[in-house]
């Protein structure tokens, strides 16, 4: 049995303690400050009317530090007199990678310029994957997305799905993209 | 009582000490059951006071959704519980699987019947202005204790050690290597670390001369060196540093929590506890947090008493004598017993988040080869000292 003694293996990084560090007590004693400082600070921060913590509530609190062109919930623009831009082409449901969005073309004869509309536009938020890919895809600029987030906290599923009306929220008085009101006499009350 | 030299201000009319003989059975009944309801709703608050403490040192809110403040989070958490499917493991020795939480809990709360949370309670006094009361009571006195034992810190060194024995039972019985290692560090950590609470309360009763909690606390109402409050902490600073550090140790919490180390054996000795089986231990840690600061309390910062404060009133370092009425004596009794808990159980609480966790190597090395010494140096001293003051072979 000539077996090597045990030798520890010396780090390079070892930590080198002095006496002061060594004896614990009072590095004990410092941590203990710092916590019970963070403590304190927050306390009374939340006892001033403050709020003593970074935590941002979330349904109920927005946080302040999203980017202007934040990819939040979709939105489809509307023509002046209020229908949808939409033409129910279907390129956003065939590029959308999550397969999410479901539309059903409807006709109306009374509109010639636009017969065929999205009767139902749905997208279902819980697959979808936020990309953007939809609002690049489509050619009449009906479908975008908005700084804000969807609303989705809820107690079913089901809820998570966005019917056309609830999309339908584009309101502006004036677009970067399109002259609005639109000039008389443009063909599909958009185009310049 | 025999008078000791150095804390000579305390006033032997006034300690003069309960008879445990006079309690009826009901009235026993009735403490304990205050007690234990007492402790029951406490823990429910601790935990929401932890987790709420916790949160503020972390920059969280902490629980504020159930109740106001959140105040009904762990009663939800207790329901749950409560609730849970109690998962019987099949190859768990069944007998000692289920015994082994209650051995946990019910020594936990034994220890509390020998703390003193006021001092001698006379109805007949604090009732003085109903006839009918006064007759009842006659001129028998209460101690506000549980059960009034004469070797108090005996017995709550006994059921702390069989604290343990829960532990390794769970550990033994639910046939699992994690439980089974957790238990082994456990019962070693345990041992190891009463050892030196021992010790140093061991200097504690030289000073004092007796085990009985309630005579501890009544002589530390007394005057030390003519300023200071005669206090154990003041008798015995480095004793009370080595007894808070030993009891966070017995406790397993951070940075003593080997025995459940999460990282390392999932949960330690209850590893295989589920619903309220698990609840009970959990709930056995926060009554020995309690246990842990009542004994500080009761040994090292004068008990249920203000500085220079008795049954009778206040006794001022200049022999200066402020008098109290009963009541009133009774309700700060009650109210600094607790505020000083209190305080102690926050200290734990900002120690447990605060530090991180031993090696296990670490941990006996501290427990054998740094604290017993320092206990031993500190009990040498003590005998010395007490010797020396009064007088060799007095």
């Amino acid at each position: 049995m000539n077996r090597k003694p045990f030798q520890r293996r010396v780090y390079w990084n070892e930590p080198e303690l002095n006496w002061w560090e060594s004896f614990y007590l009072f590095e004990i004693i410092r941590g203990l400050s710092i916590t019970g400082g963070v403590f304190l600070r927050n306390m009374g921060r939340w006892l001033t009317g403050r709020k003593g913590a970074l935590t941002t509530y979330y349904p109920e609190e927005t946080r302040a530090d999203y980017a202007a062109h934040n990819r939040g919930k979709h939105i489809l623009t509307q023509r002046p007199d209020g229908r949808p831009q939409c033409i129910a082409c279907n390129m956003c449901a065939t590029v959308c990678p999550a397969k999410c969005i479901e539309i059903e073309a409807g006709f109306d004869p009374e509109d010639a310029a636009h017969p065929k509309y999205a009767s139902r536009f749905e997208i279902d938020y819980s697959r979808c994957v936020f990309c953007g890919f939809c609002v690049e895809a489509c050619p009449e600029d009906a479908i975008r997305m908005v700084k804000v987030v969807p609303d989705l906290p809820g107690s079913d599923r089901g809820d998570m799905w966005f019917k056309r009306d609830e999309l339908l929220s584009w309101m502006p008085q004036a677009d970067v993209a399109k002259p609005y009101p639109p000039k008389a006499g443009g063909r599909d009350g958009g185009t310049p | 009582m025999r008078a000791l030299p150095i804390a000579w201000a305390v006033d032997e009319t006034v300690s003069g000490g309960a008879d445990f003989s006079n309690d009826t059975w009901w009235l026993v009944v009735v403490k304990a059951v205050a007690i234990i309801v007492f402790l029951l709703v406490s823990v429910l608050l601790a935990i929401w006071f932890e987790r709420k403490v916790v949160g503020r040192m972390q920059y969280r809110p902490g629980p504020n959704v159930h109740g106001p403040f959140g105040l009904f989070q762990s009663m939800a958490d207790a329901m749950k519980l409560l609730f849970k499917e109690d998962v019987m493991v099949r190859a768990a020795d069944r007998l000692v699987y289920v015994v082994a939480p209650m051995i946990s809990v019910f020594c936990s709360l034994l220890v509390f019947a020998v703390i003193p949370f006021g001092g001698t309670l006379v109805p007949s006094v604090l009732f003085s202005g109903f006839p009918g009361i006064v007759e009842w009571f006659g001129d028998r006195s209460y101690p506000m204790q549980i059960a009034d034992l004469n070797a108090g810190l005996l017995v709550v060194f006994a059921f702390g050690g069989v604290t343990v024995i829960g532990s390794m039972l769970a550990g033994w019985s639910s046939n699992n290597k994690f439980s089974m290692l957790g238990a082994i560090r456990s019962a070693s950590q345990m041992v190891s670390y009463e050892v030196v609470m021992g010790l140093t309360v061991v200097g504690l009763i030289l000073i004092y001369g007796s085990v009985d909690l309630g005579e501890i606390v009544r002589q530390q109402s007394g005057v030390l060196l003519g300023i200071l409050p005669a206090w154990g902490i003041f008798y015995q600073p480095f004793g009370a540093v080595l007894f808070m550090v030993a009891a966070q140790a017995e406790n397993r919490r951070i940075p003593f929590d080997l025995p459940e180390a999460e990282s390392e054996l999932i949960s330690g000795y209850f590893t295989e506890y589920s619903a309220m089986k698990m609840g009970l231990f959990m709930f056995a840690e926060f009554i020995e947090i309690a246990i842990i600061a009542a004994l500080f309390t009761t040994l090292f910062l004068g008990g249920y008493n203000l500085p220079y404060m008795s049954d009778a009133g206040f006794t001022l370092p200049g022999g200066h004598f402020i008098a109290m009425s009963h009541g009133a004596v009774v309700v700060t009794q009650l109210l600094v017993f607790l505020g000083k808990v209190f305080v102690l159980c926050s200290f734990q609480i900002l120690v447990r988040w605060s530090l991180p966790r031993f090696r296990y190597d670490q941990l006996l090395r501290f427990a054998w080869k740094f604290m017993l010494p320092w206990a031993l140096a500190n009990l040498l001293v003590t005998v010395v000292a007490v010797w020396a003051i009064r007088g060799a072979g007095a």
